[in-house]
């Protein structure tokens, strides 16, 4: 029997459809919206939204500001701590971390809307190109940074801060990492990734030097002879496998890679969408590549994931974001094998269980799903290969750098941070606390 | 249902509420949207001398705003009525005419002068109004030229007036009451022995609302020129409350009947003007703020509320407060109280903490055992309400009294018997017990 070629087409959804689709997810703030959400801040004392900000923002502090119309002030407040302060009030999983902690959820169940708040606070200075910070006396001291993400900008920028030079070795051919590649399309739009980058290298003393890979173009033992020292901040370059029957069938593809193609894409409408897609996986990734797909017009897209609601790395936020996007998440199903010939058709799925021993288990019940596209999203590993030798003394635990508290590895003058460190946790907010922390330790260092 | 009704210097009026000599009482047109809206009564826009005077013809308003721009408080330099005195007279009459059941007093303003007085009184009495209110207080403008708080910022003054008015009324005379003065009692008494037969209080507080942060001018301003106004509204309330029960509580005033005024914006606020010793309320600001229509949670909460106190009529609730109202040096030394945080309601803000750690006596914790907690310290807390004012959560922190053993926080047993500043042993001036 001939085998039935996959629905796989571009313009499903003319442009001002998708243009719909794609704009801005949670929309900003006006100025009396924001000054009644400001209101509902009690200015606490020690406050809980700041203990929960991986980067450490005084949260009351700045909406404190917002209230009495001091949005440069309240936008210093925040970006003081976090130089992406702009890009986390959009991505930030706040219903995890501020939003969680706000007192307001414990009195009301409604916090305060911190995220939102921030990116009133944040959104003049980018778009005025407002001069917050400066550039401390030059200490005469230049560090590489490896990286052009979230932690080597961040680092990046504290340091220039600090009086010192700073290269930043970029892989790919414009800086900004996971939030220019990354990032759901609909969480950052008008080119913001850019614009925060322009922002952050407008302080000066930053040399961004784009395509320039570890372990190709730059090695770490140059860098280390070269630089007075060096930040590591590589990110994640390959994608876990799924070890199962037919993974290098046409048509299973890396979630990241079309997330990337998306992101890079002038045309939205021109990319190629599965009629039926199916994704593995239950993070940030998964939920990102499957409303990105619904919301170029895919037919049917199911999630599937080995374990349940709960375990989820995306948030609640995020699963019901896929759900009324009209995503199916299949909770308790692992993939078996993948079926087609040379290209996907199908996947086989088998019904999982928890044992009392806490251990994941399949029984014998399998089912199919039909489908064109496969992504796959089940996580990102360091790129062992590329770097391979570059990491020979580099302290490595599953697979990722060992850093102490502030940031070293075990290497001298080798400092790392971001997802490709042990702690690393996929989010920009948490990649910016590194950088900023090695920044402030290197800076410790080369004055000693 | 608890009774609504008025009587007021034998002035009826359905319910106790009555728009004050205000923009929204300037014409008949406003006035009868009033009564159908259910007012009690009204004191209609100030009268003065013809010609009329004039108005600025730009901004006469400005408001403290919260975040989400409610007003809070409210300033203006609106002059008495500025339409010929016939039309007023007309259309007074008229009013009068069709609402027999609602109280329509006459506020009036002329100058220092008896002859003008013994000239107006008589023909403003003939429309029909059921009494006059001598405005006394109105302290922009009016009162550069001798006018409004010029008289009532003297006692002297006031009495001289509201003789002349007396001798030539025959209806019942309220001197309105200007709160610019160090103390409330000398011009309310010489209202007394002017002969008034009740005092209204309080008139608008002297007020500049801000600066326009642009120009660094006032704001706002007529072509770039600004003057204080009268301020009102809200944030005047506790003023005015504390006004109405010195002249209550004071044996050479508790006498006079009084006209409550300052803020009143909902049913509680009633409640506290008619508790400390007012027989009605006048309203302006709220109505100026939200129309007429607030006229039915003010009645409707009034009466649901005399239901619930078992009051049968507003008459019983006034001047139920008055007596607890004294001096400081009468004040119980001997009686103790200590904050206590129910950590069932607690949301863990910590700003009872911070406030009490940073202004106050350092008596709440913020971690217990390692965790976030926020706990009264006995042994420092002086029971000062402070944690109780700033906590966002109602009923969250409570004052208790401690009415035996001993003061955690002085070591001494607790006295029952009461004792107060005059026979203090630190008291040089104390009166031997």
């Amino acid at each position: 029997m001939a085998r039935q070629q996959p629905n796989i087409q571009s313009g499903r959804l003319d442009k001002a459809e998708i243009d719909g689709n794609f704009a801005d997810l949670h929309p900003p703030l006006s100025r009396s919206e924001a000054l009644i959400a400001a209101d509902r801040c009690y200015f606490c004392y020690d406050a809980p939204c700041t203990t929960a900000c991986p980067t450490g923002i005084d949260i009351p502090g700045f909406i404190q500001k917002i209230r009495s119309d001091n949005i440069r002030g309240s936008a210093h407040t925040i970006l003081r701590e976090n130089i992406m302060g702009g890009m986390c009030a959009r991505v930030c999983p706040t219903e995890d971390l501020c939003e969680a902690a706000c007192v307001r959820y414990t009195h009301e169940e409604k916090p305060v809307d911190i995220g939102l708040l921030q990116r009133y606070a944040t959104d003049p200075i980018f778009a005025q190109g407002t001069a917050l910070f400066e550039r401390n006396d030059s200490s005469g001291k230049t560090v590489a940074v490896v990286g052009g993400g979230p932690a080597g900008l961040s680092c990046a920028h504290r340091l220039s801060m600090l009086g010192h030079d700073v290269v930043v070795f970029n892989r790919d051919s414009k800086p900004g990492g996971l939030n220019e590649y990354g990032i759901a399309a609909y969480k950052t739009i008008d080119d913001f990734a850019q614009r925060e980058v322009d922002y952050i290298l407008s302080i000066g003393g930053i040399d961004v030097r784009n395509n320039m890979t570890l372990g190709a173009d730059i090695n770490l033992a140059d860098l280390r002879n070269e630089y007075d020292a060096v930040f590591l901040g590589v990110g994640l370059g390959s994608v876990n496998e799924l070890g199962i029957e037919n993974e290098d069938l046409a048509g299973v593809e890396n979630a990241i890679d079309y997330i990337a193609d998306l992101r890079q894409a002038d045309d939205k409408s021109a990319l190629p969408v599965g009629e039926r897609v199916v994704v593995i996986g239950g993070g940030m990734t998964a939920i990102d590549i499957a409303v990105q797909s619904k919301r170029l017009g895919a037919g049917r897209v199911d999630i599937v994931y080995r374990r349940g609601r709960a375990q989820m790395g995306a948030s609640d936020f995020e699963q019901e974001l896929a759900q009324t996007s009209g995503v199916t998440i299949h909770h308790w199903v692992q993939p078996v094998r993948l079926l087609g010939d040379r290209t996907v058709s199908g996947i086989e799925l088998q019904k999982t269980t928890l044992g009392d021993d806490g251990k994941l288990s399949a029984s014998g019940a399998t089912f199919v799903l039909d489908a064109d596209i496969i992504f796959k999203a089940i996580g990102q590993k360091l790129d062992d290969n590329k770097l391979g030798e570059e990491l020979d003394g580099l302290a490595l635990e599953r697979g990722k750098i060992v850093v102490d508290e502030s940031q070293a590895t075990s290497l001298d003058n080798v400092w790392a941070g971001g997802d490709c460190v042990v702690g690393g946790d996929d989010l920009t907010v948490s990649a910016v606390q590194h950088g900023k922390i090695a920044a402030i330790a290197i800076d410790r260092q080369l004055r000693s | 249902m608890a009774d609504l009704t008025s009587e007021f210097l034998n002035i009826s009026s359905p319910n106790p509420f009555w728009l004050a000599s205000a923009p929204p009482t300037d014409k008949a047109y406003n006035v009868n949207r009033a009564f159908e809206a259910g007012w009690g009564g009204v004191v209609w826009k100030t009268l003065g001398e013809d010609p009329p005077i004039v108005n600025v013809n730009g901004p006469r308003y400005s408001a403290l705003h919260s975040n989400e721009r409610r007003v809070i408080g409210f300033n203006n330099i609106e002059l008495i009525t500025d339409r010929p005195l016939q039309t007023n007279l007309d259309e007074m009459r008229q009013i009068k005419r069709d609402w027999p059941d609602r109280a329509v007093v006459a506020s009036v303003m002329f100058s220092m002068n008896e002859e003008t007085w013994s000239k107006y009184v008589p023909m403003i009495e003939d429309t029909g109004a059921d009494a006059f209110e001598l405005n006394f207080g109105c302290p922009h403008g009016m009162s550069e030229r001798g006018m409004g708080a010029a008289v009532g910022q003297v006692p002297e003054y006031i009495q001289m007036v509201t003789e002349w008015c007396k001798q030539a009324a025959s209806i019942p005379v309220i001197v309105k009451l200007t709160p610019n003065v160090s103390n409330i009692v000398p011009p309310a008494k010489a209202a007394l022995d002017g002969g008034a037969d009740a005092v209204s209080l309080i008139n608008t507080i002297n007020s500049i609302m801000r600066v326009d942060y642009d120009t660094l001018t006032m704001y706002p301003t007529t072509d770039g020129m600004g003057t204080h106004g009268g301020y009102c509204g809200e944030a005047v309330k506790p003023i005015a409350l504390n006004m109405v029960a010195e002249i209550s509580r004071n044996a050479e005033t508790a006498e006079l009947p009084i006209s409550g005024i300052g803020g009143i914006t909902n049913w509680r606020d009633a409640v506290d003007f008619l508790a400390l010793g007012a027989d009605n309320v006048q309203v302006c600001t709220a109505a100026m703020v939200y129309g007429f229509k607030i006229i039915d949670d003010l009645t409707d909460g009034l009466s649901m509320f005399l239901d619930d106190k078992g009051l049968k009529s507003v008459a019983e609730l006034v001047g139920k407060a008055v007596p607890s109202v004294t001096d400081w040096q009468y004040l119980n030394l001997n009686y103790v109280e200590k904050a206590v945080i129910d950590q069932d309601l607690c949301i863990k803000c910590g700003r009872c903490h911070i406030v009490c750690e940073d202004t106050s006596h350092q008596a709440i914790t913020q971690t217990v055992n390692g965790e976030r907690h926020f706990q009264v310290i006995d042994e420092e807390c002086i029971g000062c309400n402070l944690c109780v004012s700033v906590c966002p959560v109602d009923s969250c922190i409570t004052m208790h009294a401690v009415t035996e053993g001993i003061d955690a926080r002085t070591g001494q047993a607790i006295v029952t018997k009461s004792a107060n500043w005059t026979t203090h042993p630190n008291n040089p001036m104390r009166k031997e017990g």
